[in-house]
């Protein structure tokens, strides 16, 4: 079929605008995206805000041609298009960078390039290639090798080579999905500070998600926030200020405080000391070498890092599932192994990123998760070799209600809760009863302002009553709320430690990127 | 408890539907496996049937035949239940690691070995001990060596992350060529000439059968065993520990749960039941360990696990379905002139219908218990979701 089309054909390097006309999606009876009208003029760079589920993905993915919209219109430059699937899109010049890279890692950045275009010939003349490849880089602000492999590039030089390929296929509307949640801050200011040049220049529209609102007052033009599916507003971005963009993120919910923080006693007793272990990390061929960290009762000790610096392999040595090849682990000065018994007569507890990934079984009941950690011992103590299922249910129910999870029935599956419900389960799960030590690793990824709020609150009520809490992070922004100390670690060791209260984000980014 | 008395009144229709949602959100949660499975036997059966249309055959009397010949008399029915009972032992080895995320396949090793190792036992006792003794002896070798087969599979799984699936199997191989070794070499019997067994049991020293039915003990040692497996995973916090670590081993873990201990446990558990049937086998069919112990038993067994849904009381009516298709075979050969493994095309057809139709779970939303939750929902989930 022969599609007509009015439209001139996208020229590389000069950007289109775009426009969405009432665009509705409706999956069943839930409206993810509910009459949404946005305008990105060319040579404009707009943010698209909102919370987790409030629709972004929906509308770029309708934009993207991924998803076919239930009613509304998409026009580019003016002209009302059809957008059937990604490919037409790209017609269009309209590409989009996820969130996750999708270089194979394996090739090198000029590979990469060739090989996603959209006619490749059977033989690739390499000479060629490179010498157009060449040009077309002269014309790039950004400036990488595209020489190296792509599994030798830093993070930030990925999320550079990912546009520039985009640019390379001709795109002139890029849409970027959380471009800078695996890049350090100085990594992120430069990207989006280049990207911010191209579309100044009139040679690139950008239309990026966000959560970050220093991000979005800095670089972008415009925003628009969506909020359950609805607009909630938009505006330029020199007339609103970033408490404006929360509340139209938010709406009227009341979120929960954290408590005042109380000052760590001089003499607080160190809960979880760790010297000197040695492990290998997940590829075996680099080692995660922790000198000394000491965790003390009533305070929080924030582990700052870009993801895959050895964050993950420390918290899976904690926790047992990787057994150190050298050094010791004590939690109130006896030796700590993470066997059942030991983390029942110390009181320690776990909450791992994703919970529902890493802390629950996602078949079973919503009860049956919940006595994961009690189900073998008898009320009056001693191991318990019959399953107790009517007190089962009766703590469960206790939780549930404790801890506001909003489940259909208590009997669910636990995969059949949203994300905030099931970090809520896990929550009311680790938190009950005495806890000296608590290891809490990015609890608030991928979950709504309320949720975080009330997530924050619980952990900093927590350390208020003398629990010691080792708190993973790869979110500055929470590490820098809630720490009392925060240490750096990067390509596997502990770099930087710094009081909370006096730390410098420029130094803190330095030593994440590697810089010490 | 409180009395709410400004409730709207409701019509007496919603109230009854009010007081059904509870009992049809149970029935829906419970009623999947078993319409999906038995969905899946006829889907089995019908795809069977074209098969015997090929060869040239009617499937309706095939199909009449089969039940004549599985349940049609008394004499047919207690033939079933003997070929069940050792179903019931080698389907539980599959089921109890199944429950810890494991495959184990490898359930036919198990029996022979624990039928060698019963008959090794026994043989020097006969002579001078009671059989009061040497019977619970011969079970106990039995349970031994199969449980040590498929703990092995539990042990090379967990320690040196072999794939048990494999490992099962081919550990299955070597057991049958340890099983020739031995009947052949050390426990030959010189005056077995054709084929090559240990030394028959004297009749005293034999399992019996079950008063008023030619049916050995050997099925009420396996439904007591499925009974013991059930409460075992159901309602003991070994088994729930099982559960976790199968549900998700890195919450286990997380959990400080011994995921090593109970992988080797739950596997040498599972061994020693197959184990087990291998020495029923011997003292009560056979009479001795010979070729006839790797019947199949292990891996039919596979079989019933996967169609009970790995759950130890579903086995029983499986086992005893099985059992009857099995026990048709002789009849469908003498009066069809069909081959005796028409029945194995009808077990084969049947396992690959029933893997298939294990992604059909979760697919019908006749069966998602919130459906029955508010009149509302009903209408809306059934124009489809994406």
């Amino acid at each position: 079929m022969i599609q007509i089309r009015d439209t001139p054909l996208p020229r590389a390097g000069k950007a289109v605008g775009i426009q969405t006309i009432g665009m509705t999606m409706r999956f069943g009876s839930f409206t993810a995206l509910d009459n949404v009208s946005i305008d990105v003029p060319a040579g404009t760079f707009h943010a698209l805000l909102g919370e987790n589920g409030a629709g972004k993905s929906t509308l770029v993915k309708c934009i993207m041609g991924f998803y076919h919209q239930t009613s509304g219109s998409l026009s580019v430059d003016g002209h009302e298009v059809s957008v059937q699937s990604p490919k037409d899109a790209a017609t269009y010049g309209l590409g989009m960078v996820y969130q996750q890279f999708t270089l194979v890692p394996s090739l090198t950045g000029a590979e990469n390039l060739v090989i996603n275009r959209a006619h490749v010939p059977a033989i690739i003349n390499w000479a060629k290639e490179r010498k157009e490849l060449a040009a077309f880089m002269e014309r790039m602000p950004f400036k990488i090798s595209l020489d190296r492999p792509v599994s030798e590039l830093a993070a930030g030089e990925k999320q550079k080579l990912e546009i520039v390929k985009q640019l390379y296929l001709g795109r002139s509307f890029l849409i970027l999905d959380e471009p800078t949640s695996v890049l350090t801050p100085a990594e992120a200011d430069e990207m989006l500070g280049l990207v911010r040049g191209m579309t100044e220049r009139g040679e690139l529209t950008v239309l990026m998600i966000s959560h970050k609102f220093h991000e979005v007052t800095k670089f972008t033009d415009a925003v628009t926030v969506l909020r359950r599916g609805k607009m909630a507003g938009s505006g330029l971005v020199k007339d609103l200020t970033t408490k404006d963009m929360a509340a139209m993120m938010i709406g009227d919910v009341k979120l929960a405080e954290l408590d005042t923080r109380l000052p760590v006693p001089a003499d607080a007793t160190p809960i979880l000391v760790v010297s000197d272990i040695k492990a290998p990390d997940r590829t075996g061929l680099k080692m995660i070498d922790i000198g000394n960290l000491t965790v003390r009762a009533g305070e929080i000790v924030g582990i700052a890092g870009i993801s895959g610096n050895g964050q993950k392999e420390l918290a899976e040595v904690l926790a047992g599932q990787r057994p150190p090849e050298a050094g010791s682990i004590t939690v109130k000065g006896s030796l700590y192994g993470a066997t059942r018994r030991e983390t029942h007569i110390n009181n320690v507890r776990f909450i791992p990123e994703e919970p529902l990934n890493n802390a629950c079984a996602p078949k079973m009941t919503v009860t049956e998760n919940l006595a994961f950690r009690t189900f073998d011992v008898k009320r009056e103590g001693g191991d318990a070799l019959w399953l107790d299922m009517k007190s089962m249910r009766r703590r469960a129910a206790s939780l549930i209600s404790d801890f506001k999870v909003k489940t259909a029935s208590h009997s669910s599956p636990i995969a059949s809760l949203s994300g905030g419900n099931v970090q809520r389960a896990v929550l009311a799960r680790e938190l009950t009863g005495d806890v000296d030590l608590l290891i809490v690793s990015n609890p608030c990824f991928g979950l709504d302002f309320s949720a975080v709020a009330e997530i924050r609150a619980r952990i900093m009520k927590a350390r208020n009553s003398g629990t010691a809490v080792l708190l993973l992070s790869e979110d500055l922004d929470e590490l820098l709320e809630m720490s009392d100390r925060i240490m750096v670690m990067s390509d596997g060791r502990l770099v930087y430690e710094t009081p909370a209260l006096s730390a410098d984000i420029s130094v803190i980014g330095a030593h994440m990127a590697g810089h010490h | 408890m409180t009395i709410e008395v400004n409730t709207p009144t409701l019509s007496p229709l919603s109230t009854d539907a009010r007081s059904l949602r509870p009992l049809l959100e149970w029935l829906a949660r419970r009623a999947e496996p078993v319409v999906i499975s038995l969905g899946a036997i006829l889907a089995g059966l019908a795809l069977f049937s074209l098969f015997i249309l090929v060869v040239g055959k009617s499937p309706a009397d095939l199909f009449r035949l089969m039940y004549t010949g599985g349940f049609g008399s008394w004499f047919s029915i207690q033939n079933s239940l003997s070929r069940a009972a050792p179903l019931l032992l080698t389907a539980l080895c599959v089921a109890l690691p199944a429950r810890l995320g494991l495959v184990v396949i490898g359930g036919e090793g198990a029996v022979v070995l624990g039928g060698v190792a019963a008959a090794a036992i026994a043989l020097p006792l006969t002579a001078s001990v009671s059989p009061i003794v040497v019977i619970p002896l011969m079970a106990i070798a039995g349970m031994i060596a199969g449980g040590i087969w498929i703990g092995l599979a539990g042990v090379l799984r967990h320690y040196r992350g072999v794939n048990e699936t494999i490992a099962s199997l081919l550990l299955a191989y070597i057991a049958i060529a340890l099983m020739n070794h031995f009947i052949e070499g050390p426990l030959r019997d010189p005056a077995s000439l054709n084929k090559p067994s240990t030394a028959p049991l004297p009749a005293e020293y034999m399992l019996g059968n079950i008063p008023g039915m030619d049916v050995n003990w050997g099925l009420v040692i396996g439904i007591v065993a499925c009974i013991i497996a059930w409460v075992l995973i159901e309602a003991t916090s070994f088994g729930f520990a099982a559960r976790i670590a199968g549900g998700n081993v890195r919450a286990a873990q997380i959990q400080g749960l011994p995921v090593g201990r109970l992988i080797v446990g739950f596997t040498a558990l599972a061994g020693s039941f197959a184990g087990l049937a291998g020495m029923v086998e011997v003292a009560a069919v056979q009479g001795s360990a010979n070729a006839s112990l790797a019947a199949g038993y292990g891996y039919t067994g596979i079989l019933v696990a996967f169609l009970a849904r790995h759950n130890p009381l579903a086995i029983i009516p499986v086992a005893i379905l099985l059992g009857g298709i099995d026990a048709s075979g002789g009849l469908i050969q003498r009066r069809m002139g069909l081959p005796d493994a028409t029945v194995l095309v009808l077990q084969g057809t049947l396992f690959v219908v029933i893997l298939l139709c294990e992604t059909f779970y979760g697919r019908f939303k006749i069966f998602n218990p919130d459906l029955w939750k508010s009149p509302g929902l009903r209408s809306n989930l059934s124009e489809g979701t994406a």
